[in-house]
């Protein structure tokens, strides 16, 4: 059983993915329960298979039982392991909060919507496991396909959203096809292992340049990274309030981890110098993501757009490539899953229950406490204010930013938190103090509250234990993209 | 036959980057179908190998043609067949909804539709 613990949580998501609309048609009740339930089952096999890294070290998964480099390989090591417990955490989280939603804005249609949440789950998930070049453009795609549809799934100005969004998406996909068969043309494979150890003897290959141009490029396209972020502000402010639970909490780390495993370990691109300019890359996307967000009326174009801010602190991370740097990068797409997927959630509940998405229109006052705190801690997070998880990420960051002597990368960083500040407390201050306290509000449903508290406490607990987990699984995971780079 | 099959994507490619840039909805699709099926034709490319059909044994001394590149292809060709299905969906489901395909009509519409929700919601001074 252990010895199939990589593949396990890609194989629940897709049979619940698949059981779904089926047991829908005899008992449409039970279809929501059974979706989330493949979703927590498929969290609970990631976290086993995290846990069994720590204890016995990576494992090598040979698909179908055809060993490497000829078959396709998953690899479970503790950087695919963690960002995989985060996918599958978080994305539980959001399908268990969007349940409810989903019953009110699609009706007899909610089981479809669940099913297509957990194909794209399985999509992230299996970006994540893959040790294959080619095998990642596929799970990219599964996830893509069915995160256009999620967008458009609402209808209105949501289909529009959609329509850019494929089209990017595909032509990033391109880019990331056409790098893929550069690097087969010039080494004969696709496995992720083997390529690193073949690349290293063609390093002054023009083919090895031009495929690692086309594949950041791609992937930069897929985790929104300015200034290739266009599609993104549209889909997650018109796609519907389940939708925007799940996709941007999860949809742009699968791109970045995706980024990290083939920059890092199989192309050797810390030393490249296309590590520095996606470095700077971020921090231009800090800035401008963070200026953009903080002029926004629209709280979830605000957070759309924060969104791309904080996908800049991902690339500086990557982009550095130090050990501190990538440790505070992997940390940072957990606390940022995390924190905004909570703030996601809660505006989501607000406008189920009736506001209108405007800064302005969202007043609640003190009369929901437990949602207006949740979303507080959750901004904090963004800000980065101990013992928020965002604190620590953006301290590693910081921290490796000084060690590779980079104070404008500091300074990006910086002023990045400071602009968080402006935009989140234009966001919590609009909650907490709005002039609209008049209006009825309905009650948050509990199962909302509950996610939402679990994910407040999380960013706050995983803060506290920052220490640790660094220690025992991002510094090893930071090792690990970084050896495979050279000595 | 290195050249042709250099061009080809190129050509393709650079048709669909063209189409991409239209206002029409429908052409946008048709440049996307052109790119992805140009992606293809690349990958496609890299593994020109003449030579006999890959089924093991392969007599020592002779070439067998790459299966991998065909399999990659047949499964990106699945790939953008379905987005462009999607697409193709989406294109319509626009029209039905909104009366138009042309990206400036849409788009004057939404800036509208925003400046109208921005002025409604702007408590008043």
């Amino acid at each position: 059983m252990r010895g199939h613990l990589p593949v396990l949580p890609l194989l629940l998501t897709l049979v619940g993915a698949m059981a779904t609309p089926i047991v829908a048609l005899v008992a449409p009740r039970a279809a929501s329960g059974l979706a989330v339930g493949a979703a927590a089952a498929a969290a609970l096999a990631a976290l086993g298979g995290l846990a069994d890294v720590l204890v016995a070290g990576p494992r090598r998964y040979a698909l179908g039982g055809w060993p490497g480099p000829w078959g396709i390989e998953l690899v479970l090591d503790p950087l695919s392991g963690f960002v995989g417990v985060v996918v599958a955490g978080v994305g539980t989280a959001a399908l268990l909060a969007g349940a409810g939603g989903a019953r009110r804005v699609y009706g007899d249609a909610a089981p479809t919507f669940h099913a297509l949440a957990l194909v794209a789950l399985t999509g992230y998930l299996g970006i994540v496991a893959s040790g294959d070049l080619f095998n990642v453009f596929v799970f990219l795609e599964i996830a893509a396909i069915s995160s256009y549809a999620l967008v458009a799934s609402g209808g209105g100005p949501g289909l529009v959203a959609a329509f850019r969004y494929a089209v990017l998406g595909t032509v990033g996909a391109s880019f990331y096809l056409l790098g893929v068969a550069l690097l087969y043309a010039l080494t004969g494979s696709l496995n992720m292992a083997d390529l690193a150890a073949r690349l290293p003897a063609l390093a002054q290959s023009p083919l090895l340049t031009g495929g690692a141009a086309l594949i950041v490029v791609g992937l930069a396209i897929k985790m929104a990274l300015f200034p290739l972020h266009g599609w993104l502000p549209d889909a997650y402010t018109h796609a519907p309030s389940p939708v925007t639970a799940l996709l941007p909490a999860v949809g742009t780390k699968a791109a970045a981890y995706a980024l990290a495993r083939i920059l890092l370990s199989v192309l050797g691109g810390g030393d490249l110098p296309l590590a520095m300019l996606l470095a700077w890359t971020g921090a231009v996307a800090v800035v401008v993501g963070g200026v953009l967000a903080a002029r926004q009326q629209d709280a979830r174009r605000l957070l759309a757009y924060s969104s791309v801010s904080q996908m800049g602190y991902i690339a500086i991370g990557l982009g550095l490539a130090g050990t501190s740097a990538l440790a505070g990068a992997y940390l940072h797409m957990l606390g940022h899953a995390l924190a905004k997927g909570a703030l996601f959630i809660g505006v989501g509940a607000l406008l189920l229950a009736g506001r209108r998405p405007a800064l302005a229109a969202l007043g609640l006052g003190p009369r929901q406490p437990v949602l207006g705190a949740c979303l507080v801690v959750a901004a904090l997070s963004m800000v980065g204010v101990p013992p928020a998880l965002g604190f620590f990420s953006k301290w590693y960051l910081l921290e490796g930013a000084v060690a590779a002597g980079q104070p404008g990368l500091v300074g990006a960083i910086l002023l990045g938190s400071l602009l968080a500040l402006v935009y989140m407390y234009r966001l919590t201050g609009a909650v907490w103090f709005g002039e609209s306290g008049a209006l009825p509000v309905a009650a948050t449903p509990r199962p909302v509250l509950a996610v939402l508290v679990v994910l407040a406490v999380a960013t706050l607990g995983l803060g506290l234990v920052s220490g640790p987990l660094v220690d025992r699984i991002l510094i090893p995971a930071a090792v690990l993209t970084t050896a495979a780079a050279g000595p | 036959m290195t050249l042709l099959l250099a061009l080809a994507p190129a050509l393709l490619f650079g048709a669909g980057v063209y189409l991409l840039l239209q206002r029409d909805l429908l052409r946008d699709v048709a440049g996307m179908i052109l790119a992805s099926n140009a992606a293809t034709l690349f990958v496609l490319a890299t593994g020109l190998q003449r030579g006999r059909a890959p089924i093991l044994p392969v007599p020592d001394g002779t070439t067998a043609s790459d299966p991998l590149v065909q399999a990659m292809a047949l499964t990106a060709i699945v790939i953008s067949f379905g987005v462009a299905t999607l697409l193709l969906s989406l294109v319509y489901a626009v029209w039905e909804t909104h009366g138009t395909i042309d990206q400036e009509d849409l788009l004057a519409a939404q800036t509208r539709q925003e400046q109208a929700l921005d002025r409604e919601e702007r408590p008043a001074p």
